[in-house]
């Protein structure tokens, strides 16, 4: 793959449900070792477009391409370069977080002593050390989410895809799971996450996405959609919320 | 401000409930289907009220008069029902404390936590006391219209031993949180469940088996040695009959027993209610921790060997498998139901192959229901669908390394019996076997079509994602038991049974087609 090639491409995606449009012509690209905050109100399709993405929806039509590979012709290959987290972390409850991560890195045919490796140090990195050999049935929500967010890191994937990554986390842990995303992008790994939590896009964000209605209705840096008409000195909420209600008007 | 909560508005409150989850169990969540599930249970009640007529007609056409045979036979029919009973509730009291849903909002409340405790123990006495008297009360009703009224009698002392069964449940609940703690209670109080429901129905197949080389249960309770070392009519034993026949002393000495058991039960147990109920919430990681530890000899520790996915994912669902106390629990019920088989099968070695006639069917039958209840478990029963769906694995890598897995166990459990029986009978092996292997292959498939992701503790409601699997894994599981006892008795309607499964399994493809949108 080539620094040009975009991690992700979305070309005229489209995707309904019972004739209702949750994903209606949506393109996009993310560059590659970009953090891109997908953003929309509740039911705007950002979750179906992202499942769509990682295989686990076939989409109606258009093109899906990952670091270049087309998703829906070489599902496999693709895969084998995306991590997914679920805004809802479904781990194995009977699993501790250790055999989780021996178990994900199987899935994902990592070399042994590279995985044991990584799943010591994401371990560390990520707090999880006195949990690390108990059960997942008893930890809180929080500590599920940093389970799920080590076997997406375990894997070293070079799209990482995170659902509301941080509802749940608890200043400290929110804190951490930010540094641990900045280092993996630093590295060269492309993010894309949805949040409802503006001040998290306009923070960690290089770029952002603004989607309603399973259309990108506005893209750029908080720079960019600032130069916008009239949204000088505004806070992305404020250009969000102008965005999403022009593009209700209009609808 | 008023009253919170009280004893009547918790009745209403839990009755409510009960009665919608038990309306969605049936239907499955759809409430278009709520009038079909009403439409066939009331089929079911003429059907087996039929049924009861055509055999209660004859018996009770002279009248009924209670004497020692028809004394026994009630006596223990009524310990069967009584041991279902007890397995039900002792499972239904576990989850009351077991089961957080709105317990921890009722638990934060001002409401009275001793109401609380009550009304569901009341709703569990009620169910269990229901489940039990579902089936017999065509045969009360029946009775009651062909001898008298009198056999009504039965629904309360049904209720009473019921009550009886919820209150020994209690106590054997607390005292294993007592003393065991709440982190193996509810494993091995799901396991003590299964062996108790299983365990007079085995053992009197057991001794039936030994006494008159026979399984069925009703020739030890109508032999005549039983019958004249039973002892005379007055005897206390017979009370429970007494009662269900209607004697007035003896329904109102049960039903009053039974209610001062359970009050006092109830009385006792209320006010540590909050106490367990919190202990089993605060089920902390090191509980469960020490609990694996003691539990097993060695505690493993992630290798991360070099292994395949396919591998991996086959060790992920024995795992997974072994670490399900439903399916423990549940495995080992489908075990103790071999063990009759098993003892008849020990019983005719080396004499005749008549027994594996008998044998051959109850194998296929239990191995195919397990085959079934694993192969949810593995096929559908994924906690993490999105994590698999992601991974870089074709999804028939997927499926072959989750039925690979159900295999396994299959063979582990049957593979002994098959071993011993094809020393005693090659022929009867062979056939049992094709059977066994023929009934789990079509209770894999019909998993495989109708699969719907579903979080693992629902297996209690495997059932109800789709009655037509769930028939056609039954009946599938009949005829391939049919087709294996002629087959081994060497005769040709085995294939008529055969090809009755396969005509069964089409039925259940073409039922899947719109799930696996065909």
């Amino acid at each position: 793959m080539s620094d040009a090639t975009p991690a992700l491409e979305i070309t005229n995606l489209t995707k309904a449900f019972d004739g209702t449009h949750a994903v209606d012509g949506l393109s996009l690209k993310v560059r590659a070792g970009e953090l891109y905050a997908l953003l929309g109100p509740n039911g705007a399709g950002k979750t179906t477009s992202l499942r769509m993405v990682t295989g686990l929806l076939q989409p109606d039509s258009g093109e899906i391409k990952v670091c270049g590979i087309d998703a829906q012709l070489d599902a496999v290959k693709a895969k084998r370069l995306i991590a997914w987290v679920p805004d809802e972390p479904l781990i194995y409850d009977k699993l501790t977080p250790m055999e989780y991560l021996e178990f994900v890195a199987g899935l994902w045919g990592i070399d042994a002593d590279f995985a044991r490796y990584e799943a010591d140090k994401l371990i560390d990195t990520l707090e999880l050390g006195e949990k690390a050999h108990e059960r997942c049935q008893g930890l809180s929500k929080g500590m599920r989410q940093k389970v799920a967010l080590a076997g997406a890191l375990i894997h070293n994937p070079k799209l990482i895809i995170l659902d509301e990554p941080l509802t749940g986390l608890d200043a400290g842990a929110a804190k951490l799971v930010k540094e641990v995303l900045r280092a993996r992008v630093a590295g060269g790994v492309t993010i894309i996450m949805t949040t409802h939590i503006l001040e998290v896009a306009e923070r960690m964000a290089d770029r952002i996405g603004v989607i309603d209605h399973g259309r990108l209705i506005a893209q750029g840096t908080f720079d960019e959609l600032r130069a916008g008409d009239n949204n000088q000195g505004k806070s992305l909420e404020d250009i969000f919320l102008e965005l999403v209600e022009k593009e209700r008007a209009t609808a | 401000m008023s009253q919170p909560a009280t004893l009547n508005w918790f009745a209403r409150h839990e009755l409510t409930l009960f009665w919608r989850d038990w309306l969605s169990m049936m239907s499955a969540g759809r409430s278009a289907r709520e009038g079909v599930v009403k439409l066939v249970l009331g089929l079911a009640a003429i059907g087996l009220h039929g049924l009861a007529y055509s055999l209660l007609a004859e018996p009770l056409s002279g009248g009924f008069s209670a004497d020692k045979a028809k004394l026994v036979m009630l006596t223990g029919s009524l310990a069967l029902a009584f041991f279902m009973m007890m397995s039900q509730s002792l499972e239904a009291v576990t989850r009351a404390f077991y089961t957080r849903a709105d317990l921890d909002l009722i638990l934060s409340s001002p409401a009275p936590v001793r109401h609380v405790f009550a009304i569901r123990i009341g709703t569990i006495t009620l169910t269990s006391a229901a489940m039990a008297t579902v089936l017999a009360a065509p045969f009360i009703n029946v009775a009651a219209v062909l001898d008298g009224p009198h056999w009504l009698a039965a629904y309360p002392a049904m209720l009473a031993l019921s009550a009886i069964a919820t209150a020994l449940s209690i106590l054997a609940v607390v005292t294993m949180l007592h003393y065991v703690g709440a982190a193996r209670t509810r494993l091995i109080s799901q396991i003590i469940a299964a062996i108790v429901g299983a365990s007079f129905l085995i053992g009197i197949q057991i001794v039936a088996i030994l006494s008159t080389g026979s399984m069925s249960r009703f020739s030890v309770l109508s032999s005549q040695s039983l019958i004249a070392a039973a002892p005379d009519l007055t005897s206390l034993l017979w009370l429970p009959a007494y009662a269900l026949i209607g004697t007035p002393w003896a329904l109102a000495s049960l039903s009053l027993g039974a209610l001062v058991l359970l009050v006092g039960v109830i009385h006792l147990v209320s006010p540590r209610f909050a106490h367990y109920s919190i202990a089993t919430a605060g089920l902390s990681q090191r509980a469960v921790r020490q609990a694996g530890r003691s539990w097993s000899f060695k505690r493993r520790l992630p290798s991360f060997a070099r292994r395949t996915p396919r591998q991996v994912l086959r060790a992920k669902e024995l795992m997974l498998l072994k670490r399900d106390p439903w399916l423990v629990s549940q495995t080992l019920m489908q075990i103790l139901y071999l063990i009759p088989p098993a003892i008849m099968l020990w019983k005719n070695f080396g004499e005749s192959a008549s027994g594996f006639v008998i044998v051959a069917p109850v194998l296929v039958m239990a191995i195919g229901q397990l085959a079934g209840g694993l192969s949810w478990l593995a096929i559908s029963g994924e906690d993490a669908p999105d994590l698999i769906a992601s991974a870089p694995l074709h999804r028939r890598a997927v499926l072959v390394a989750k039925i690979e897995a159900v295999l396994s166990v299959i063979t582990l459990i049957g593979g002994p019996i098959l071993l011993v029986m094809a020393i005693a009978s090659p022929w009867a092996a062979l056939m049992t076997c094709l059977g066994v292997l023929a009934a789990s292959t079509a209770a894999i498939a019909i998993q495989m079509w109708f699969r719907a992701a579903a979080k693992r503790s629902n297996f209690r409601r495997r059932q109800t994602s789709s009655r037509a699997a769930t028939f056609s894994e039954a009946f599938s599981s009949v005829m391939w038991a049919g087709a294996a006892s002629l087959a081994v008795a060497g005769s040709g309607f085995a294939a008529l049974f055969a090809a009755l499964a396969l005509l069964v399994l089409g039925f259940a493809w073409v039922v899947s087609l719109p799930r696996q949108g065909g």
